[in-house]
């Protein structure tokens, strides 16, 4: 990241006109929380950015990225944090006679009340239909002002999850993974014949044959690999 | 003050025992995710001292009596090992790491966005592995890499440095020999980017002078700790 003589595509040309497409050429500018950012009056503050006393602080360490007058931050690392209509891939942690409780990946653990559940369970027999350690491809329901959510299996496609395998990313990277319009994500299913489920909280359901699995978690685990890299300037 | 006579700390010339000014920060080297399991992490090496700091959370706080309905309660551990000073330190919690363990959590909670995650906590665990004098300072700088490292929002990181005085001269960054036999020691929690307090604390007596005279050594030295902290965390050499 020292400027000058690096070769970047729009150093390379001898042409730097004035208004050129650079400034979204340069390589991606790192922050540290409490870093300036610039005056609050002329950018708007997105994702972990704050206006205090009228100048834009980072909130994260990550990545600012100025689109459209908004300067936003891409962090490193992310806490999941659920919404409302979220799919995410939970592990039953506990229960009682008539409600799961879900881990989700963010700070508390979901419910899962019986009535929203993939079956009825005789009274006494709830870790018949689910059992604790049980992965669930679920929905979250409703997110309470204090933080705790409902999930839900009603709905196409939810389901416990009882073959192949769950990998977890940082959910901020599940952009990469899906790309644009979903390409990356559909190429992804293509080349290894896996079923590949992303849910929002960064876990990735892969299901198919042994080879299908591995393959696609070496490209799960190729494109963190990348992200690490972009985020440190792309010269490491 | 220490009970051993007069031991010389610094020389005719302003010479400390470990060869600094009286101006200058021992050397400080931080690296960010060194224990992988954690969320964030982040170890410092600050003249002697050696201090790594681990962040888990947010998650769900517990017992319950300690949550709060509005913010996340940040709960500090500061531990100093058996090992990491000539007299064995009985492991557990003692009056002492208390104490540090609350001012650190105070300093530390004026700066993370806590209001995000109500009824949550955040685990900041600070383990000194090797202490020369200034361990809180070290921890709370090295916790607040750590929840850098952890994504976790926040308006500023907390540096923190300790000046004091030896022989009435003001020095910055208190070794081990002038923490031990020096008159006074001023830790300071400072936010590099607007300079406000968060954190200050004062052992013995410092006239009006010298007082301002250490404050203006911590800002400096904060300013050449904060830029390590920053180079840490972007990964690179800028």
């Amino acid at each position: 990241m020292k400027g000058g003589s690096v070769a970047r595509l729009d150093n390379m040309s001898g042409d730097n006109g004035a208004d050129g497409p650079r400034r979204s050429r340069q390589a991606p500018l790192l922050v540290a929380p409490g870093d300036d950012l610039g005056d609050s009056g002329e950018y708007e503050a997105g994702h972990g950015v704050l206006a205090i006393n009228g100048r834009l602080r980072a909130l994260k360490q990550g990545r600012m990225n100025n689109r459209g007058g908004t300067v936003s931050i891409e962090p490193r690392r992310t806490a999941y944090v659920p919404r409302p209509s979220d799919l995410v891939v939970g592990y039953i942690e506990g229960c009682t006679s008539n409600i799961w409780f879900v881990d989700i990946g963010g700070p508390f653990n979901a419910i899962l009340p019986m009535s929203l559940g993939p079956s009825k369970a005789e009274f006494g027999g709830i870790r018949k239909v689910l059992d604790i350690g049980d992965a669930i491809l679920c929905r979250v329901q409703e997110v309470e002002e204090n933080h705790s959510s409902v999930v839900t299996m009603k709905g196409m496609g939810l389901r416990a999850i009882r073959s192949g395998s769950v990998e977890e990313i940082d959910p901020h990277l599940l952009g990469r993974l899906i790309g644009r319009g979903g390409n990356n994500l559909r190429q992804l299913k293509e080349d290894t014949e896996c079923r590949v489920v992303a849910g929002d909280n960064g876990r990735v359901w892969l299901d198919g044959d042994l080879a299908g699995i591995i393959n696609a978690r070496d490209r799960l685990n190729a494109l963190l690999t990348e992200a690490k890299i972009d985020d440190f300037g792309g010269d490491v | 003050m220490g009970g051993y006579g007069d031991v010389q700390c610094i020389d005719e010339n302003g010479m400390r025992l470990d060869g600094r000014t009286k101006d200058e920060v021992r050397p400080v080297s931080i690296e960010t995710g060194v224990v992988p399991v954690a969320d964030g992490s982040a170890r410092i090496r600050w003249g002697l001292n050696d201090c790594i700091a681990a962040v888990y959370g947010p998650m769900e706080a517990h017992p319950r009596k300690i949550q709060r309905q509005d913010r996340a309660v940040l709960d500090v551990r500061y531990n100093m090992a058996p090992f990491s000073t000539t007299d064995r330190i009985r492991p557990g919690f003692n009056r002492r790491s208390r104490e540090i363990s609350k001012v650190t959590a105070e300093a530390l909670e004026s700066v993370v966005l806590t209001e995000l995650y109500p009824r949550s906590k955040i685990r900041v665990e600070i383990e000194i592995i090797c202490a020369e004098a200034g361990t809180r300072c070290a921890g709370i700088t090295a916790a607040s890499v750590a929840l850098a490292h952890a994504g976790i929002p926040m308006t500023d990181m907390v540096v923190s440095v300790a000046s004091g005085k030896v022989h009435d001269i003001v020095v910055c960054d208190l070794n081990k020999e002038e923490d031990n036999y020096g008159e006074a020691d001023l830790p300071m929690g400072i936010l590099p980017n607007t300079g406000e307090l968060v954190f200050l604390q004062m052992d013995g007596d410092l006239s009006p002078e010298q007082f301002q005279q250490a404050w203006d050594y911590n800002m400096e030295a904060a300013e050449v700790i904060h830029k390590e902290m920053v180079r840490a965390l972007k990964g690179g050499d800028e």
